[in-house]
């Protein structure tokens, strides 16, 4: 019988807008829940406005195909997410809400020799920094998956794959409630259907928010909007390079259990794991033009399931339910931006294009930090917006070659 | 007795073709022309599945796609997940199962064939009611434009309007931008067992359309009452459909439960055919209604409706036929963009206003649907926790009342909380009901608690229909070299390089792959040996600023370039990292011809375009790819002047008539050629290029003309292991796009003078200009019989230590060389030129291999056997 736990009967309160908080934070999606969270519960500091334009983490945090993992292939990158895994692993405990959190380890399928290297290179680093990480041949990855087709004879044959043991999925609807709920409970103010129109200032710095619902003033402005923040750090003149695309995802009919863990795959790309109510819940590739757009065209649909059947023969039949767009933003690293702005009052989070999800704890961990203190956290310290400028950039899209 | 609630005459199913099914362990018979929901009623079976969470018996609530109950297994002739009764058409051996929520699915693969077409057409006309052959009759009159008429339904008897293309048994699943529509036909199955293989099973139609008529009609909606769920239970529509298009009758004894008018024509139409029908219209004023102002209080039968609390009075029932009103089918004309906007005398949506080209007719727009309003909400009760909202999800009244009770106020969180709408019918019947409890919990409307987003399917699509012919050896196109079967025939293994096929290594009787590629090595560094080079990209750049446009696109200046020779070349991205390298030939002042990495063509030429479409509109150059038009031979080795002379009398040879570096037009065993003295493995070497269709002779004539001296064809391995021993880096193997030029050693092809290029001022940067960064280095294991495996890291130390562990970089190619006499590796390393001597540690899922770290050049850095 297919799953879905009793809900609580009591989520977040709705509270009215404030004329000043200690913390505005642009945002109520995962990040800005979190970072809401930790900022009542590490710091002390519950003088805290959570302001999202439409309804409660209704962006990336409800589009997202929950996938968690923390192996990505540089230091600062499996820094903050590694962190973020380790919370995951207690968060249920720590929200008191039910999220679904499922540790069935997610495979990294390589299709070439450049694939098996880069997979092996990511497992050493990995190894090095302290995440779980295997290398599998094809034989281990059918008994990982035993639905993955690794025949020889497939058009781009599994080679092997990598494998992290700990990572796996959680219910991000409930992730968001329970950060919402248990920030609440803490004094934030979560506000929805509030806009931010604009900035105040006073002598360069950052004083405050105009908002569809009134003027609100804010010791600290932190923006957590994903592709949007560089709408809104345009309105201070702040250029933020992001780049924003829809990324598409779908889920299909409820099935038996089929599919024990998550897959993702670059080459022939897809990836996809089966939800505890029994859809798979699948992604592919980004559509290539920029947009704010929340939907995407059918030909990357189509070329999605066309991976999907070549790799999993068994969801022939399988039948697509409903398809959505999210927005990834990505920064000409791939990395995110996190921290200071050089405008006084002003703090950023962005750019975690198809990472964001599975960073959530993590980073509203190390952004509230940021926020609290002024400066980054360790974590967050490598992903500063001046890497552009210096170059210390942090590129995982070159050189993971992993998405997702 | 078969078929007993079978009318004698109404329907049009066809009666002289009986049909034989089972569902689940009965054997029952239909006719032509049944849907497996009609037949299952003819049959007087209600109940077929079970509800998802609380396993209540569910029967068939529709008779089309709206369905949210009657949710089935089909188990043969080939299984299928989670249809819906009301639109598998029923055919000989069709066996179906009941379900619970969940379906399965074969774990054999599906043998069935499905494709994609194209269509375009003026006018697409979606639904073929009335109103839409109307819309299509109409269109196809006035202006003699293409039309197509899409139906879902199997063909009818009806008029099709003459100049009218029909589609049946299709649905259109997805409306997108510039008025792009998605339709999935149903092909063979309705013919079960008995398709015919080769004939595609589903199409996918991609239908361009000028202007899009959506007469998609409307579809009935639920009254809330407790036990609505319970078989036997439908709308009073399908009633009627299944009367009047299947000649069924769901029931002897029927209850009409209404807030509109509709109701009495399905009641007096009911009683035409036998029905015994009493209606209760839940409106006072209701002078045609037996029991007006009532209330349905109560369902009793658990697995079959046998009676109903209405009005304070019980009645013996064996159905209850429901409607609630009606709602257009908006779900097309949302995608496309359309507004709605909420009307209270339908209690739906509307449609109001599209970006697109698009128009709705007949009851999509409300035309002819009765005035109701919104569906009557029973007061709180003790019975909330059994009056259904979403069916399929089992999500009631209690369960949306909690949800706002929890402090939701959006029907998108309503919607994540009770999981309604999110089934296979998307909430197709129920999306408004659950609005209206949201509302009514909110003590608002339902216009302002509006609707969740109608998203694309429109009806669910299997995953093999939009996977099409893009399977198997079609997944991808292959892509081969003119001398591909020559390879083939000699037994080589291919490497999959982007889409390329390229020849690995060429084994010889008993030869595993290091034996194959050490004798292969040898023969290029000692002798004579040839590789098919085809799969490299080439691409013509033509025009009077051709020159100007390369000096910005590489590191290094093309524009001096002289007409005969060629320059290597390393490209950047903005932010300075290596890109790709190549080399580039002038072949005339206004003419390149610039090659590009197997893998990158296309990346290159996109690039390229970019540049020039959006930042360069004004330099006067066109790039064309020419990679397949030419057939690539490289000829390496001491021996290669002497093969070459051999097959190419006529051109001079010597190094000073061709040095290195240039180019020559030549006849090369008889055909038109241009041969490049350029060298990927640090030997005299020349690639001669060759129109594509005289690649497989040029072979040839090589392979003979260098038979005695004992010429050998080597793969793409041994090309790895030549380059690797010069320390030439590969592209994407040696680098990650973290990797600038000077990084690999190739700091030497950055112009001196301060013209820009791309990703130039990103090498100013303060951390890209550091001397610390990581260097392309060798690395030779103290073992010199162990190698490295690609991707180890590289630490200074030993033991490890507990993580986390600095690393210095890691091992990007590593082989054995014969050349060498021992294996060898290229790393990116910390600092690596300056470590040049020292002592670090490869490591491999924690152990520790001692490495020298070296030049990253390791055979011939004098480059003395360039010239042969």
């Amino acid at each position: 019988m297919s799953w879905v736990p009793e809900q609580p009967d009591r989520v977040w309160r709705s509270a009215e807008p404030k004329r000043r908080y200690q913390v505005v934070i642009v945002g109520g999606g995962g990040h800005g829940l979190a970072t809401a969270y930790y900022l009542a519960r590490n710091h002390g500091i519950t003088d805290v406005a959570v302001l999202e334009r439409g309804w409660l983490a209704g962006g990336n945090m409800a589009r997202n195909t929950t996938i968690i993992r923390s192996n990505y292939l540089w230091e600062a990158s499996a820094g903050i997410y590694e962190h973020a895994l380790k919370l995951w692993e207690s968060l249920e405990a720590e929200l008191g809400y039910p999220i679904l959190f499922s540790q069935r380890g997610v495979l990294n399928l390589a299709h070439s020799p450049q694939e098996v290297r880069d997979g092996m290179r990511r497992v050493q680093a990995n190894l090095l920094a302290g995440v779980d990480a295997q290398w599998l041949d094809p034989m281990e990855v059918a008994e990982v998956c035993p639905i993955v087709n690794v025949s020889p004879q497939l058009r781009y044959p599994v080679l092997g794959a990598t494998y992290q043991p700990r990572g796996g999925i959680a219910k991000h609807d409930y992730v968001a409630w329970g950060f919402a709920r248990a920030a609440s409970d803490l004094g934030v103010d979560i506000i929805e259907h509030c806009e931010v129109t604009g900035f105040d200032r006073r002598d360069g710095r950052v004083i405050g928010v105009r908002t569809t619902r009134g003027e609100i003033g804010a010791q600290t402005v932190a923006l957590s909007a994903a592709g949007h923040t560089s709408v809104l750090a345009d309105m201070v003149g702040l250029r933020v390079p992001l780049q924003s695309h829809a990324l598409q995802a779908l889920v299909s009919d409820l099935l038996l259990p089929v599919h024990p863990t998550v897959v993702m795959s670059n080459a022939v790309h897809v990836y996809v794991s089966q939800a505890h109510k029994g859809e798979l819940v699948m992604g592919a590739g980004i559509d290539a033009h920029n947009s704010y757009s929340q939907r995407g065209a059918v030909h990357v649909i189509e070329r999605q399931l066309a991976a999907a059947v070549e790799l999993f023969p068994v969801f022939a039949r399988a039948h697509v339910l409903r398809t959505w767009g999210g927005i990834v933003d990505v920064s000409p690293d791939a990395s995110p931006i996190v921290g200071l702005t050089g405008i006084e009052g002003l703090m950023i989070n962005c750019g975690w294009g198809t990472g964001g999800f599975k960073a959530t704890p993590g980073i509203g961990w190390c952004y509230a930090h940021t926020i609290a203190h002024g400066q980054p956290h360790p974590l967050n310290a490598p992903f500063t917006l001046d890497r552009f400028t210096t170059g210390a950039l942090v590129d995982e899209h070159g050189a993971a070659a992993v998405a997702h | 007795m078969s078929q007993p609630f079978r009318h004698p005459d109404r329907g049009r199913v066809d009666r002289t073709r009986p049909l034989t099914f089972r569902f689940g362990d009965r054997t029952m018979t239909g006719f032509a022309g049944d849907t497996l929901a009609s037949a299952l009623l003819a049959n007087g079976v209600h109940e077929v599945a079970r509800s998802v969470n609380l396993g209540r018996p569910r029967g068939i609530v529709t008779a089309g796609v709206e369905e949210p109950s009657a949710v089935v297994q089909i188990e043969a002739p080939f299984p299928e997940p989670m249809l819906t009764a009301t639109t598998v058409e029923v055919y000989d051996g069709l066996v179906a199962h009941p379900l619970r929520g969940q379906g399965w699915l074969a774990p054999e693969p599906d043998s069935a064939r499905y494709d994609a077409v194209w269509a375009h057409c003026e006018v697409l006309v979606v639904g073929a009611g009335a109103a839409g052959i109307a819309a299509a009759a109409d269109a196809a009159a006035s202006t003699g434009d293409r039309v197509i008429l899409v139906d879902e339904r199997p063909p009818r008897p009806s008029e099709v309007p003459a100049g009218v293309r029909l589609l049946t048994r299709t649905t259109v699943v997805g409306y997108y931008d510039d008025n792009f529509l998605v339709a999935v036909q149903r092909r063979t199955n309705h013919l079960g067992a008995a398709a015919p293989l080769e004939q595609a099973r589903e199409r996918l139609w991609r239908i361009r359309a000028g202007r899009v008529v959506l007469a998609t009609g409307a579809h009935e909606r639920l009254i809330p009452f407790p036990d609505n769920d319970r078989p036997g239970i439908m709308l009073a529509g399908a009633a009627l459909a299944y009367l009047r298009d299947y000649g069924v009758l769901v029931g002897r004894r029927a209850l009409v439960y209404t807030n509109n008018d509709t109701a009495y024509r399905v009641a007096d139409e009911l009683r035409g055919a036998g029905v015994d029908v009493v209606v209760a219209d839940t409106r006072a004023d209701a002078p045609a209604a037996d029991l007006p102002g009532a209330r349905l209080s109560g369902v009793l039968g658990d697995r079959r409706v046998t009676g109903v609390r209405v009005a304070g009075r019980q009645l013996d029932v064996d159905a209850v036929l429901v409607t609630g009103g009606f709602s257009p089918v908006l779900h097309l004309y949302s995608q496309a963009g359309g507004r709605l906007r909420y009307d209270d005398g339908l209690g739906a949506l509307l449609p109001d206003g599209c970006r697109q080209r698009v128009e709705v007719v007949g009851a999509a727009a409300g035309v002819g649907l009765p005035r109701c309003g919104p569906p009557p909400m029973p007061e709180p009760s003790d019975a909330d926790g059994r009056t259904f909202v979403d069916l399929q999800r089992d999500v009631t009244i209690a369960e949306v009342r909690r949800a706002t009770g929890a402090g939701l106020r959006s029907v998108e969180h309503v919607k994540r909380y009770t999981t309604a709408g999110t089934a296979h019918d998307q909430g197709k019947t129920s999306g408004l009901l659950t609005s209206a409890t949201v509302a009514a919990a909110l003590g608002s409307s339902a216009a302002e608690v509006g609707v969740t987003t109608f998203r694309p399917p429109y009806v669910p699509v299997s995953f093999a229909t939009l996977a099409g012919r893009d399977r198997d050896d079609l997944f991808d196109a292959a892509r081969l070299t003119p001398i591909h079967d020559w390879h083939l025939a000699r037994g080589a293994p291919f490497e999959n390089v982007g889409q390329w096929k390229r020849a690995w290594y060429y084994p010889r009787d008993g030869e595993d792959m290091a034996a194959a590629v050490t004798r292969e090595c040898r023969a290029a560094r000692t002798g004579v040996a040839m590789m098919d080079a085809s799969t490299l990209g080439k691409i013509d750049v033509q025009g009077p600023d051709a020159g100007e446009f390369l000096d910005r696109l590489y590191t290094n200046v093309m524009s001096t370039l002289a007409i005969g020779a060629v320059r290597y070349g390393v490209m950047c991205r903005l932010d300075g990292m290596v890109f790709d390298d190549g080399t580039v030939a002038r072949l005339t002042a206004d003419r390149f011809l610039v090659t590009t990495t197997t893998g990158n063509a296309a990346a290159v030429l996109d690039w390229m375009e970019e540049w020039l479409q959006t930042e360069w509109p004004h330099l006067r150059v066109w790039c064309t790819s020419v990679t397949e038009q030419w057939a690539t031979v490289a000829l390496v080795g001491p021996g290669a002047r002497g093969v070459l002379a051999r097959v190419a009398p006529d051109l001079a040879v010597d190094v000073e008539s061709f040095p290195f570096m240039r180019w020559r037009d030549a006849t090369v065993a008889g055909l038109p050629a241009r041969v490049f003295r350029i060298s990927f493995s640090g030997e005299l070497a020349y690639e001669i290029n060759v129109a594509t269709w005289h690649g497989y002779a040029l072979w040839q004539a090589l392979m003979t003309a260098g038979a005695d001296a004992g010429i050998t064809p080597y793969g793409t391995e041994t090309m790895h292991v030549l380059r690797a021993e010069k320390g030439y880096p590969i592209v994407g193997q040696d680098t990650d796009g973290t990797v600038t030029p000077d990084d690999l050693g190739l700091g030497w092809a950055i112009r001196k003078s301060t013209k820009d290029f791309v990703g130039r001022r990103s090498l100013s940067r303060p951390d890209t200009a550091r001397s610390d960064r990581k260097h392309l280095v060798g690395l030779l294991p103290d073992d010199p019989t162990l190698l490295l495996v690609e991707g180890a890291h590289i630490v200074g130390h030993t033991p490890l230590g507990p993580p986390p562990v600095p690393y210095l970089g890691h091992v990007t190619s590593s082989y054995p060389s014969v050349a060498l006499g021992r294996t060898f590796a290229l790393a990116l390393v910390t600092s690596g030129r300056q470590r040049i001597g020292e002592r670090l540690y490869a490591t491999v899922n924690g152990t520790l291999i001692p490495v020298e770290v070296t030049s990253h050049v390791l055979y011939d850095p004098e480059g003395a056997r360039r010239d042969g």
